[in-house]
């Protein structure tokens, strides 16, 4: 038994590195010196885009990939150094659920459902009593002798979590689980994974390509940018103060904080010559958030604002707000310094003529 | 046609009946597994063993090679040393059973070989053995497949087995040989030819029918 010791983290991903052998090319490397907690009953989600190397991690915590350097340890196993047998176990622990569900179509939801614990060897008496337990947590008491063709993405989905909640598992990992599902579905299925989280204290991972998946459950965010970790802490910090490109372009899919296009078409890194305005990406957290700060400024310091786009929305219980504006250029830098007084986040985006 | 003439048609259909349904059971008890382990062992899959499925592969596509009616003749010895005897409906079944498990192999393979590997990896993921995904998920996934592999075998196995009048064995091709033919009997002939259509339509549709009954991958209209 390769256990190690770990200071009560669910997941520890250590200087984990994957490199995979490729046809003319060389060896590729997926995953470069990761180094990651997840925190035992959090949520935590990995954002990245496809190829970067988010659904390699993913899978190395339950051992359908092996690192190549590293350790990826879950609840004290070092996964990578398991035996097949122990490997079985661990995966015992930790349940998945799947972009396309990956329903067997020639199971009921039932059947479905009952699989990993015949797998297990489990009792029939207590699979029945097991699964229909589920099959009621997941609101599907209606469709138990269905079979998932029968089924909506949603229903298909909420298959998938009872399913991989059947063995009782300490960590559940999500692969893209509602990437295929549309917004209104995204939102039942989200809510149902936060409430499984609070019920029953499951650390949640979860990779997603989508900021908003992050913005509403994920208690914890890492953002991964060519196999390597660019960014990593709570949701609320990462959204406040994003400090990496790559985090700043995802939190920008996210209304309010692109520039109308009118505008970027004309926008300048430098300064121009003559009249012109700055563009600034004001954020808004903590307490000052609610305060009514451009009114402050236009009122206190007399400096005129131009409101181009923003949004106010909320991570758990914070108000979090972004708001682009543009000021007379000649005043910019005093009403950064204003607002940096009052805690709120400047950005210069750039100027226009 | 004489009542003695439809007495040997009757005998014909059963003895061919007997043939290929013994030569498709034991073909599928040892087609359905080699099929299973053809599809599992290639390169990057479960039980990956990429020699051990090139060898195999290869045996399938030699036994695949041989005309049938040459296969019948060339084995004559080893069919001796199985029924006993070279000649006879019995003996014949050694060849059709030989025929028959390398096309089954190949038509379970392809089943086997269509199913999602993402059902393949939600069962790794809940721990289960290569054994475990194999009968658990593999086999019942790939069961509608696997039903229109074995009755379009079923079907060969009719065609094959009238060749074996060469070696002695009867059926429906036989009797079409030596009456409709050799003995110029063209309403033996036109019997023979009548009721092998009609076998061979009845295995069709009885396949496609079961492999309607396990395919749940189309959804079905409900309380109609």
């Amino acid at each position: 038994m390769a256990d190690v010791e770990t200071s009560g983290a669910a997941i520890t991903f250590d200087k984990l590195g994957k490199s995979f052998e490729k046809k003319g090319s060389g060896q590729v490397m997926a995953l470069e010196d990761v180094n990651l907690d997840v925190a035992p009953g959090t949520i935590t989600g990995i954002i990245g885009r496809s190829g970067a190397g988010k659904s390699t991690l993913l899978r190395m915590v339950n051992g359908l990939e092996q690192p190549t350097s590293g350790t990826v340890t879950v609840a004290g196993h070092d996964v990578g150094r398991a035996g097949a047998a122990e490997l079985r176990r661990i995966r015992r622990d930790v349940g998945m659920i799947f972009q396309h569900f990956n329903l067997l179509s020639s199971r009921t939801v039932y059947g479905n459902v009952a699989l990993p614990l015949e797998i297990a060897g489990v009792p029939g008496a207590e699979i029945k009593r097991r699964v229909n337990d589920l099959i009621g947590r997941v609101g599907l008491e209606q469709f138990s002798n269905r079979y998932p063709a029968e089924l909506s993405g949603g229903q298909k989905q909420r298959v998938g979590i009872a399913r991989a909640l059947a063995t009782q598992p300490k960590v559940l990992l999500s692969d893209e689980a509602t990437s295929a599902l549309d917004p209104e579905t995204t939102q039942t299925v989200l809510k149902l994974l936060a409430d499984i989280n609070r019920d029953l204290g499951l650390t949640i991972l979860l990779i997603t390509h989508e900021m908003a998946v992050v913005r509403d459950i994920a208690s914890h965010v890492a953002v991964i940018d060519g196999g390597k970790i660019v960014e990593a802490g709570s949701t609320y910090e990462v959204f406040a103060a994003p400090q990496h490109p790559t985090t700043r372009s995802f939190l920008s899919g996210i209304t309010g904080i692109t520039l109308p296009s009118f505008i970027a078409g004309k926008l300048q890194a430098e300064r121009p010559q003559g009249d012109s305005q700055e563009v600034i990406r004001i954020t808004f957290a903590g307490q000052h958030a609610t305060d009514p700060m451009l009114a402050k400024l236009t009122s206190e310091l007399g400096i005129p604002v131009n409101i181009l786009a923003g949004a106010i929305e909320e991570i758990g219980p914070h108000p979090f707000g972004n708001l682009l504006v543009s000021v007379e250029a000649t005043r910019g830098a005093e009403a950064r310094a204003y607002l940096e007084r009052h805690e709120l986040l400047t950005e210069v985006l750039g100027y226009v003529g | 046609m004489s009542a003695n003439l439809i007495n040997l048609l009757i005998e014909a259909t059963l003895q061919t009946l007997y043939m290929v349904a013994i030569s498709g059971a034991i073909g599928t008890l040892f087609g359905l597994p080699i099929g299973v382990y053809l599809a599992v062992s290639q390169r990057g899959e479960l039980l990956s063993s990429p020699w051990v499925n090139k060898v195999l592969g290869l045996i399938v596509n030699a036994t695949r090679s041989v005309p049938f009616i040459i296969l019948v003749v060339a084995i004559i010895p080893f069919t001796r040393l199985i029924a006993g005897t070279s000649i006879g409906t019995s003996a014949a079944i050694v060849p059709l059973t030989i025929a028959a498990v390398p096309f089954i192999a190949r038509l379970v393979e392809n089943a086997i070989r269509e199913v999602d590997s993402g059902l393949i990896e939600a069962a790794r993921a809940m721990g289960a053995t290569p054994l475990q995904i194999i009968r658990k998920v593999l086999i019942p996934e790939a069961l509608p497949g696997i039903t229109l592999g074995l009755t379009l075998a079923l079907v060969s196995l009719i065609g094959y087995s009238a060749m074996v009048g060469a070696v002695g064995g009867e059926g429906l091709g036989d009797l079409g040989i030596r009456y409709g033919y050799q003995r110029f009997m063209p309403e033996v002939m036109l019997a023979v030819v009548v009721i092998l259509i009609v076998l061979v339509q009845l295995v069709q549709s009885l396949g496609e029918g079961l492999a309607r009954l396990v395919d749940k991958r189309a959804p079905r209209n409900r309380g109609r």
